[in-house]
């Protein structure tokens, strides 16, 4: 149905695709995976009509078309669901679906009635049932997703190109998206689905198509799709030691929390503690209260009451820069909205935090603000042209990199990652897990959120879940299981722990 | 930096066509008047940018420009206060509104445009109300002080007669721009503005002090403005409560966008914004020299800004285009 051949795209600096070919049938979910910059967005975009090809051919039906944009794309059936929403949260369900194609009522009055029929047939078809008048913003991000798809298919779309839909759902949201596209699929639908989590590609696509730095790098049928073959397709190598967790015997206490309490649940006080050179996984469900217990810790958010002590001294205030003080520092859960300063320079991100100590005075110094900056950025292979490039311009995974840089010149004793690999690609997620491995060598302790469960299992040394804004349980050793995370997670009833 | 070119060029393409049509604008006395008014704008448009490059703005500096200056007339004359004590409280009375603004902004999380034109309305009426609308001025008195904004220095005798010198509010100006450049682009605090203004949720995880800074801005602010508010008081000689330093809000953001500042936040420089400073005085001067009407001066100004950030912004993506094909 949808034929691509011979595909080349330039970005500036990049070659973002390179004679990629692509097919993708009626009735049939492609998987498109690869790294951060493999070009698997790009090539989702070239199809939906963001980005215009610098080469090649598409065929639609056996016919040559060329998409120039959006609204092309549109009329040619494609419609692309994008990573972020695009939708209008001041707006009732009705009324984003059908944004910029309303059915009127004479010359320009909104038809309330025959919006909301066809609107309810579309929300029907995504499994969502609401009534279509629903304000959007009371819709969880995962129902906002399937009013996406719903616009899309209000739209007469035959093929979806979901580009990281799943990227910040909850698991239960990613179980109902899974089985609308399935249901698509059935109706004849073709989606190609951008993603990075393999586990959900493998449940989901009936072909995968591998690309690695812009081209095709392989094609795997449903029944050959294991998880090994698909990583060793996207990086190029084999990587069977993917999490190399080396277990050190854990040295002095470096973080002791004694009866915190956040706004999250004021009724209940958080205490534990975390040892040098040891990491501390934090599991749970989404809005369990993670990161408003690591936002407490770190003084975004209000403390309520209790202590925090960073290797005996307790954090004098509430504010982040006596948090960062004692000896604390956080990778925030947003890299872009909180992480970074996306228009500023990538040297200027990295030393954001340390500048008072890099420059030894109030004054800024330039060129060893430039080397350190520099001296990290190599550490921890930041792809970069130019230190001096804005951060926006860095992939999702050398972006992670550069929050991690930034707190890494200071040297904390406790370093908190909330969610540290989410979105970024497996090549940086290595990276990154050995980065962790090297800081616990030195003594750096890290208390660490993740959503992720193959990372929160293989990467922790103890886990705390987190169940409705208290510490449900601790798991260690043989205990910490899947399972085990799982059921203190979701528990409705979960005795206090002593 | 482009900006500032920009700008430059502007000034210098101005002059030209002045100096051909009508030879009286460089005539020393109004050359020195010119001089003068762009000093007196660029030292309260320099706060006003602070503030703007923190993602906030501020509406109020016109009316503290007025109500500073009736305050001074009043201390000095009214109360019988020394001339350094006078100048001292209208100067911690600036500090004082200011700090009351950046306290409102920061803490309270009240938008900076409101906070800002309530301070606009109240000062001017506290202005009128405390002098029952009467003008105030300093008479024959206070030649000494009057030198402040009257006084040139190095002042030189001219061969056809006359006298030439750079007035001392240019000396002022010169002095506070120093500083705040020494603030804004050599020191770790500029370097925390910056980042605040432009992603203030990403300066706050990186430990950046942004209420601290934020109220630093708005006091800064407030108190040029107050400073500058006594220097046209000594100007003009007398100060009108309903009017004096009126729209002068509106001049000083138009200075500040002219010299790059966006209104987003985290953009500007201390030498765009003075030769912003620098451009709008010289319009009026050019207009009403020029023979065009004065009825023209604010559509002419409007005119010109419109055009230079039309045309920046053109040029910008134009530039990003060519960067892209290549």
């Amino acid at each position: 149905m949808l034929q691509a051949k011979g595909i080349w795209k330039r970005f500036p600096g990049v070659q973002a695709l390179e004679d990629v070919s692509f097919a993708l049938h009626s009735g049939e979910v492609v998987a498109l995976i690869g790294e951060n910059g493999a070009g698997k967005s790009t090539l989702g975009k070239v199809f939906a009509g963001i980005h215009r090809p610098d080469r090649g051919k598409i065929r639609l039906d056996g016919e040559e078309v060329l998409i120039q944009d959006v609204r092309r794309a549109g009329q040619l059936g494609i419609a692309l669901i994008h990573q972020e929403l695009n939708l209008v949260d001041n707006l009732t369900v009705v009324e984003n679906i059908f944004l910029g194609h309303e059915p009127r009522w004479g010359p320009a009055f909104f038809a309330t009635r025959k919006a909301n029929e066809g609107a309810k047939q579309h929300l029907q078809r995504v499994g969502l049932d609401l009534p279509p008048s629903t304000p959007l913003r009371k819709l969880s991000t995962g129902q906002q997703q399937l009013v996406e798809v719903a616009k899309a298919l209000s739209l007469h779309a035959k093929i979806l190109v979901m580009d990281e839909p799943t990227s910040s759902l909850s698991e239960s949201e990613t179980k109902t998206l899974i089985q609308v596209v399935r249901q698509l699929r059935g109706e004849g639908v073709a989606i190609l689905f951008v993603s990075h989590r393999l586990g959900e590609v493998k449940k989901v696509a009936d072909r995968v198509v591998v690309l690695r730095d812009g081209k095709n790098a392989g094609e795997l049928d449903a029944k050959d799709c294991t998880h090994d073959r698909m990583v060793a397709l996207m990086v190029g190598r084999d990587i069977s030691q993917f999490y190399q967790k080396k277990n050190l015997r854990p040295g002095d206490v470096a973080l002791h929390v004694k009866e915190l309490i956040t706004e999250r649940a004021a009724d209940k006080k958080l205490s534990f503690s975390l040892r040098e050179g040891e990491i501390l996984g934090l599991g749970g469900l989404v809005g369990a209260g993670r990161t408003e217990l690591v936002e407490t810790l770190f003084g975004i958010r209000k403390r309520l009451g209790g202590t925090v002590y960073v290797k005996g001294v307790a954090l004098p205030g509430n504010s982040p820069s006596h948090a960062i003080q004692t000896g604390l520092g956080l990778v925030p859960e947003d890299r872009k909205v909180a992480g970074l300063i996306l228009e500023m320079a990538l040297r200027d991100n990295v030393t954001l935090v340390a500048l008072r100590a890099i420059t030894g005075s109030i004054l800024l110094r330039k060129a060893k603000e430039t080397r350190a900056a520099e001296r990290m950025a190599e550490e921890l292979h930041i792809r970069r042209s130019n230190i001096m490039q804005p951060a926006s311009l860095l992939s999702g995974g050398n972006q992670q990199k550069a929050v991690l840089a930034k707190w890494l010149l200071l040297n904390p004793k406790v370093l908190i990652l909330d969610e540290p690999t989410r979105g970024i690609d497996v090549g940086a997620k290595q990276d990154i897990y050995k980065l962790m491995c090297t800081l616990t060598q030195k003594g750096t302790a890290i208390l660490m959120v993740s959503s992720e469960m193959e990372e929160l299992l293989a990467m922790s040394d103890r886990v705390l879940v987190m169940n409705e804004g208290k510490i449900a349980g601790e798991l260690s050793g043989d205990d910490l299981k899947e399972e085990a995370v799982v059921s203190l997670g979701t528990a409705v009833e979960v005795k206090e722990t002593p | 930096m482009r900006r500032a070119l920009v700008l430059l060029l502007l000034l210098i393409a101005l002059s030209v066509v002045m100096y051909f049509k009508n030879a009286t604008f460089f005539s020393p006395l109004n050359v020195k008047n010119t001089l003068r008014l762009m000093s007196l704008l660029g030292i309260f448009s320099i706060g006003v940018g602070m503030v703007i490059i923190t993602g906030g703005i501020d509406l109020s500096v016109g009316s503290i420009i007025g109500l500073s200056g009736l305050l001074l007339v009043f201390f000095l004359k009214e109360f019988d206060l020394s001339v350094p004590f006078s100048l001292f409280l209208v100067l911690i009375l600036g500090m004082i509104l200011g700090l009351f603004h950046g306290l409102l902004v920061a803490k309270l999380k009240i938008q900076s445009f409101i906070v800002t034109l309530c301070g606009l309305l109240i000062y001017r009426g506290v202005g009128r109300f405390i002098t029952k609308d009467m003008t105030q001025g300093f008479g024959n008195e206070y030649t000494g002080l009057k030198l402040l904004a009257n006084g040139a220095f190095p002042e030189i005798e001219l061969a056809e007669g006359g006298t030439f010198g750079v007035p001392i509010p240019f000396w002022i100006l010169l002095g506070i721009a120093i500083l705040a450049a020494l603030f804004l682009h050599k020191s770790v605090y500029g370097r925390h503005l910056y980042a605040l203004g432009r992603n203030e949720d990403a300066a706050r995880y990186s430990g950046i002090k942004i209420d601290r800074l934020k109220v630093l801005a708005y006091v800064l602010s407030a108190s040029l403005a107050a400073f500058a508010g006594m220097l046209y008081a000594l100007y003009t000689n007398t100060v009108q409560p309903a009017t004096s330093g009126g729209t002068y809000e509106l001049y000083a953001i138009a200075a500040c966008v002219l010299g790059g500042c966006s209104l987003r936040g985290g953009e500007g420089t201390i030498i765009g914004i003075i030769l912003g400073a620098a451009v709008i005085p010289f319009l009026r001067n050019f207009v009403s020299m020029y023979g065009l009407t004065d009825l023209l001066e604010y559509a002419i100004i409007g005119t010109v800004i419109l055009i230079t950030v039309t045309t920046d912004e053109i040029l910008t993506r134009w530039r990003q285009k060519r960067i892209k094909t290549t």
